[in-house]
């Protein structure tokens, strides 16, 4: 897949969209970026990110894809997430501040339920959804949320720390056997420590 | 912010209908270069809202950058100079201070260091 656009959901520090761009820089000079997070103070992180390593992408500050979504329909080749995931009261989400970068709802999902509708509005035909989840968000059951939609799933990421069992899934529409064409972005992805170096230090902070 | 996103933000306030395409106030911008790619531009245009895009254009202070009327695809693919005004306007110009006006309720998302804010107000939501 030559992708067109990509978009991060939820940038927070910069982290993946600038992992992203930066092995997709050899691959075409003409992927537009797209970045989006509820925090200001974290898309202006992104910003500088970006900036540091030399790259751009479009940034805007808002709810998911809200204000957005619908002109850019359809056109996402490759949509990453690493959500708000960690089970907390409902009342922390989408807090004001950095609380919103991890409060999850009940099993960590409130938030991951409303990205993916908006995914699925935004990812191409031939697109691919990359979201980092944790074992107590039942990943398998947004699997089967996800093929109701018509996406087929592979976990090809899995990975343990101190504290949490991650995983990254992806998801392509059933109807493209794009699968086996995935080997560049799929052993970049392998390559994500899934920031469990700012994870780690949150917790024991 | 790029002209490119202007063609892609509508109005996100609950019950707006005409929310599209938004006012772009231009206080500060500056031009960067980017690679021009002519397959990339003409994949696209189709997606592109033109008056949109010349509007934000002249926004800007670029009257004369694009012309008025959509050229139609098969121009587009010949005329190198109309792809190169396309890829100025549509990337590389950047918006890094201003606003974005609702043409409905006038409502403002301001753009401050590049980024167009469009978080709601618990009454909007």
């Amino acid at each position: 897949m030559q992708p067109r656009f990509c978009m991060e959901v939820g940038c927070g520090s910069g982290y993946v969209i600038t992992s992203l761009a930066t092995m997709l820089r050899h691959e075409s000079s003409a992927v537009q970026y797209f970045a989006t997070d509820i925090n200001p103070h974290a898309v202006e992180t992104t910003s500088a990110t970006l900036e540091a390593h030399g790259l751009q992408a479009e940034i805007i500050c808002t709810d998911i894809a809200s204000g957005i979504g619908k002109r850019l329909s359809g056109m996402m080749d490759v949509i990453v997430v690493n959500p708000p995931y960690v089970p907390t009261p409902e009342e922390e989400v989408g807090y004001k501040g950095i609380t919103s970068s991890w409060a999850g709802g009940e099993n960590g999902r409130k938030v991951i339920d409303r990205i993916l509708p908006a995914v699925h509005e935004l990812l191409s035909e031939k697109g691919w959804f990359y979201i980092v989840t944790l074992t107590a968000n039942n990943p398998s059951q947004i699997c089967l949320v996800m093929r109701e939609m018509g996406y087929a799933s592979r976990i090809v990421v899995q990975r343990s720390t101190e504290e949490e069992s991650l995983h990254v899934i992806k998801f392509w529409r059933e109807n493209t056997a794009n699968v086996k064409d995935d080997k560049s972005l799929g052993s970049w992805i392998s390559q994500i420590p899934l920031l469990s170096f700012w994870r780690s230090s949150r917790f024991s902070s | 912010m790029r002209l490119l996103t202007h063609n892609m933000l509508a109005c996100n306030i609950k019950g707006v209908t005409n929310g599209y395409p938004l006012r772009l106030e231009a206080e500060k911008w500056v031009e960067k270069e980017v690679d021009f790619n002519a397959d990339f531009l003409r994949g696209v245009f189709p997606k592109i809202d033109w008056p949109a895009l010349v509007g934000a254009a002249r926004a800007l202070g670029f009257h004369d950058l694009l012309p008025v009327d959509a050229p139609d695809p098969s121009v587009l693919a010949s005329d190198d100079e109309l792809l190169r005004r396309f890829h100025r306007a549509l990337l590389q110009l950047h918006v890094e201070e201003g606003g974005l006006v609702c043409p409905e309720t006038s409502r403002r998302f301001p753009i401050n260091k590049g980024i167009p804010n469009m978080l709601l107000h618990e009454d909007e939501v």
